[in-house]
């Protein structure tokens, strides 16, 4: 059914007007688009230009020399090694697998050099060379010289890589760089780094990575269309890293380590007048130079799942009970604090109990000391003359007075990552165990174990404080600053970090008294370093590692050495005018006299061995 | 079916002396644009001949399908026209339901032997259908009629969203309108039609589109915000043509395009690579080249003889020049980033196949008019 006839002439004129209409509509909008392009070609053409020209010039950054890394007797201990390195520009490569197939039978390439290398080229760029294999022996060079001609697009290139000559030792204080990783990247300035492969990962080498990193330089230079060099337009040099001078002499890490003789532990040692730190070490260790280029994974799993756990940082992060180390500290705060004196004395049977209570308080000598003052009990290392001391001394006056020494806080040495480790009071105990604190736990307190647990850098800072009647400084491992270029040094600044209150100079002078008889004394705890040539004064410690059930006997031949006990020394030298303290401790090495005191006896002979 | 006798007969009373059936204005029109295509993709590939070659075949391919066409009477092609809509929506649902995917949408039909992307067909099918439909109702149609045709514009146009390719949508829709506009429903109901869809779009904002399709917009307007992400295509394209200038900076010397700047430069963004090389002076060209073809294209829309031609030709001339204004406009970043193609310029191959089967058409309604008597 038709509603209407359609009228053809209308609808044609219909159509025109219409068609009319939408061609006004297409020249608006012509005119729209060429107006548009009038602004953007020709009102705006220099901002545009400008634009399109930072686009075609590039900034290359040319890298800085890292700074190098002395002892304090200008050993070098980190250099910038030139090492012939086999690299790989994938644009010129018809086929990499073959290639690296082929030259895998004129040169060693590991599994692990093409992961790496295979890595490394998803994130470079076509024209970038890629290294496949770092050092190259001067043999290697050699024999693929010969064989150049065969591998277009192979190339080997001299590149300065970081090398640490002494390997293991010292890498604990000295650190290493490596490669600079994902989640670096996104923390550190990215101008200052472009360009740059390395970063410090760990020790010094991280604690001062801005000083030995410099200033990164830039070439001004045009590219063509594949992003390739034309022309140099600027070029701004890169500045050198400065040089770092350490404290530590590397005689006396050597002599440490060697003294050590295999055993797990630390050595630290410093100059109590300064805080200069002379030695630090930290056994087992591990070589730096593996890090480098990165680690292989079999060799990293290696490391880290060891029981002997080498890349452990105990100086700094180990948290090992003082034991009777702590004696001198706390008998010290005792007599300050007026509770007793040289007079008082304890008669010691091996043990004693808590009035009312059962437990007994043994003594480390099972038949007892006899009749003990303080000089005795530092000698002898009596334990039950302690017990009896922290019946007069609160854990909170213990507590206030052990701080001092720089105990339950960093001591700011220039590492990163250092423990705090824990000095109990009954306040911290009230926060953390939500409990009150117990007479007996002061017992045990006095005389290092417990709750007590120290870093033996804390133990090495405290016993130079003591050393040197209350005055406390911050250890630091840098000695001085060199600038590359000019040669200019700067020594770093010495800063005090406490001074102890003195309430008795002649207390101090007592207890030093003391800890130079635990050395001069047959008697004496430590009595076999004693030297001919200067005075030491020291305390031993055997820090338990487990408790013994009451009653029971500790017999160190029998049990897994594992649980053996801790030895530990702290000591100073010369007594009268103290120019080294230091704290040593032996994991399981067991009885602090005899293992961990000669260590300290070895450090100091190097030091003074040096002296005229 | 029964359909109004305009006296036609086939293949009798055509004009005499035509070659091909091919409008030669036209043709030559088409063949200038088409060279000029060639020359700024041969720069915009970096001189690279194979590139240049496949479009060539691609061209020549597209130029042989509009010869074809344009030997089909066009009482066939309206004969066809429900037929090829109803293929065209079967096809579009088969896409969604089997269809393969790539770069996100899913916008082909593996047939085994070759690819096919139905939305393509539907380009020239949906005018075709709106028209067919117009043309058995006197025009200016009903509310009714027009509802219907709205119907056929906004079943293939859902089917395409889903896929989804917002571009060729946009186009389809455009199509599909520009028939119903040009049919001459009253300037009343266009302007409620405007009002209402600003109205919308709001709500089209918050729950039509796609997170990605957003952040174009936003990316439209402030493209620095993101100068490495979704902002770069814009601002190297800004960069490309403003420091183009007046005379540009040569064939083959665009630093933008020659030095990889610019993204998608042989493809979507080729009108940027030619306003770096040939400047202002260049584009002034490019659009008159343009502005021919559609001048003629509506002069021989205008000619024809019956409202389906007339209706079909208007629709792809219109349509042609969307083309040319998305791109263009997204390019200079006037319109948000829609994968539009410069017609004929543009380095691929299924847009240009449906443009050239479009001109086709074009060329096959104005060679079959009868011829008028004296």
């Amino acid at each position: 059914m038709r509603q209407a006839i359609k009228d053809h002439n209308k609808e044609a004129r219909l159509f025109n007007s219409r068609v009319l209409l939408g061609l006004i509509c297409v020249v608006i909008l012509l005119s729209l688009l060429i107006g548009r392009m009038a602004h953007l070609q020709l009102d705006n053409h220099d901002h545009f230009t400008t634009l399109s020209e930072k686009n075609r010039v590039r900034l290359l950054p040319e890298p800085p020399i890292r700074g190098l890394i002395f002892d304090r007797e200008g050993r070098i201990l980190a250099e910038n090694m030139p090492t012939y390195t086999l690299v790989i520009i994938p644009e010129l490569v018809e086929d990499i697998e073959n290639t690296i197939a082929s030259l895998a039978e004129i040169i060693e390439i590991s599994e692990y050099d093409i992961t790496r290398f295979k890595k490394l080229r998803k994130r470079g760029r076509r024209f970038h060379s890629i290294p496949l294999r770092y050092r190259l022996s001067d043999g290697e060079v050699a024999r693929l010289a010969v064989d150049r001609y065969r591998f277009p697009g192979v190339d080997v290139e001299a590149r300065l890589m970081r090398h640490y000559p002494y390997d293991e030792l010292s890498v604990h204080a000295l650190g290493y760089v490596g490669r600079i990783n994902e989640r670096e990247l996104a923390h550190l300035d990215q101008a200052q780094y472009a360009g740059t492969d390395y970063i410090g990962k760990a020790g010094i080498e991280k604690a001062y990575e801005k000083l030995l990193h410099g200033e990164v330089g830039y070439k001004q230079v045009e590219t063509n269309s594949r992003g390739r060099i034309l022309r140099m337009l600027e070029y701004v040099p890169p500045v050198p890293g400065d040089s770092i001078h350490l404290t530590l002499d590397m005689d006396m890490q050597r002599a440490a380590k060697v003294a050590m003789n295999g055993e797990n532990g630390a050595v630290v040692a410093l100059d109590p007048r300064n805080g200069q730190v002379l030695t630090m070490i930290s056994t087992p260790e591990y070589n730096p130079n593996w890090f480098v280029n990165g680690i292989d994974t079999a060799r990293y799993n290696k490391l880290s799942q060891s029981q002997e756990q080498p890349l452990f940082n105990r100086f700094l992060q180990g948290k090992y009970p003082p034991g009777s180390t702590l004696k001198p500290f706390t008998g010290l705060g005792a007599m300050e604090l007026g509770l007793l004196d040289e007079h008082d004395h304890s008669n010691c049977h091996g043990w004693m109990t808590l009035p009312g209570g059962e437990r007994r308080y043994r003594d480390w000598k099972k038949q007892g000391h006899g009749r003990t003052n303080m000089e005795k009990a530092i000698v002898e290392s009596c334990d039950v003359y302690f017990y009896e001391l922290a019946m007069k001394m609160s854990i909170d006056q213990m507590y206030d007075f052990l701080v001092q020494f720089g105990f339950n806080q960093r001591t700011g040495v220039d590492l990163g990552g250092e423990s705090s480790g824990l000095t109990p009071s009954s306040e911290w105990k009230k926060r953390i165990k939500g409990e009150r604190w117990y007479l007996g736990e002061t017992l045990i307190s006095s005389i290092g174990q417990g709750f007590n647990l120290t870093t033996p850098l804390q133990l090495a800072v405290a016993t130079g404080t003591l050393a040197m009647g209350g005055k406390r400084m911050y250890p630091q491992l840098l000695l001085q600053t060199e600038d590359t270029l000019s040669g200019a040094l700067q020594p770093q600044t010495i800063k005090q970090s406490h001074q102890v209150t003195v309430n008795n100079p002649e207390n101090w002078a007592y207890m030093v008294e003391s800890m130079l008889k635990v050395v001069s004394s047959p008697r004496g705890t430590a009595h076999k370093i004693r030297s001919k040539t200067f005075t030491i004064a020291g305390k031993t410690g055997t820090a338990q590692v487990f408790g013994i059930a009451q009653d029971a006997e500790y017999d160190a031949d029998k049990i897994a050495k594992k649980l053996r006990d801790h030895a530990l020394f702290i000591g100073f030298a010369p007594v009268d005018n103290p120019e080294i303290a230091i704290a040593v401790i032996v994991e399981n090495g067991g009885s602090g006299g005899s293992v961990a005191a000669p260590v300290a006896r070895a450090v100091m002979d190097v030091y003074f061995g040096k002296k005229p | 079916m029964n359909l109004p006798n305009l006296g036609h007969t086939q293949e009798s009373n055509t004009r005499g002396g035509q070659f091909f059936h091919l409008d030669i204005p036209m043709l030559l029109g088409l063949l200038t644009l088409s060279l000029t295509g060639l020359m700024i993709l041969y720069s915009a590939s970096g001189e690279d001949i194979d590139m240049l070659q496949r479009q060539a075949v691609r061209l020549g391919l597209g130029f042989a399908i509009m010869v074809i066409l344009a030997q089909i009477p066009p009482i066939n092609l309206l004969r066809w026209t429900p037929w090829l809509f109803g293929i065209g929506v079967l096809l579009l649902i088969g896409v969604l339901l089997f269809g393969h995917t790539g770069k996100g949408a899913q916008r082909w039909l593996d047939l085994g032997f070759f690819k096919f992307q139905p939305s393509e067909m539907m380009k020239l099918v949906v005018p075709m259908m709106v028209a067919w439909y117009l043309h058995q109702k006197p025009l200016p149609c009903g509310k009714r009629q027009l509802g219907v045709a709205l119907l056929f514009i906004a079943l293939p146009v859902f089917l395409i969203i889903q896929q989804p390719d917002l571009g060729t949508s946009l186009l389809i829709a455009s199509a599909g309108i520009f028939v119903l506009l040009l049919s001459g429903i009253s300037s009343k109901l266009i302007v409620v039609s405007v009002a209402m869809l600003s109205a919308l779009a709001p709500a089209m904002w918050f729950f039509g589109m796609h997170d990605y399709q957003r952040q174009r917009v936003f990316t439209l307007f402030n493209p620095e915000s993101d100068p490495l992400g979704a902002g770069y295509h814009i601002i190297q394209s800004k960069i490309a043509i403003g420091s183009g200038g007046l005379y540009g900076k040569g064939w083959f010397n665009g630093t933008q395009s020659q030095l990889d700047f610019l993204p998608e430069r042989h493809t979507d963004f080729i009108f940027a690579v030619f306003a770096e090389e040939f400047g202002f002076a260049g584009i002034l060209v490019l659009l008159a080249i343009y502005m021919f073809i559609i001048i003629r294209g509506l002069q021989i829309a205008a000619q024809a003889q019956d409202t389906y031609g007339r209706l079909v030709v208007g629709s792809l001339v219109f349509t042609f020049f969307i083309y040319i204004f998305v791109n263009i406009g997204m390019v200079s970043g006037l319109l948000p980033v829609v994968g539009i193609p410069l017609p004929l310029v543009s380095y691929g191959g299924t847009s240009m196949v449906t443009i050239m089967a479009g001109f086709g058409i074009l060329m096959s309604i104005h060679t079959h008019r009868k011829l008028l008597p004296a």
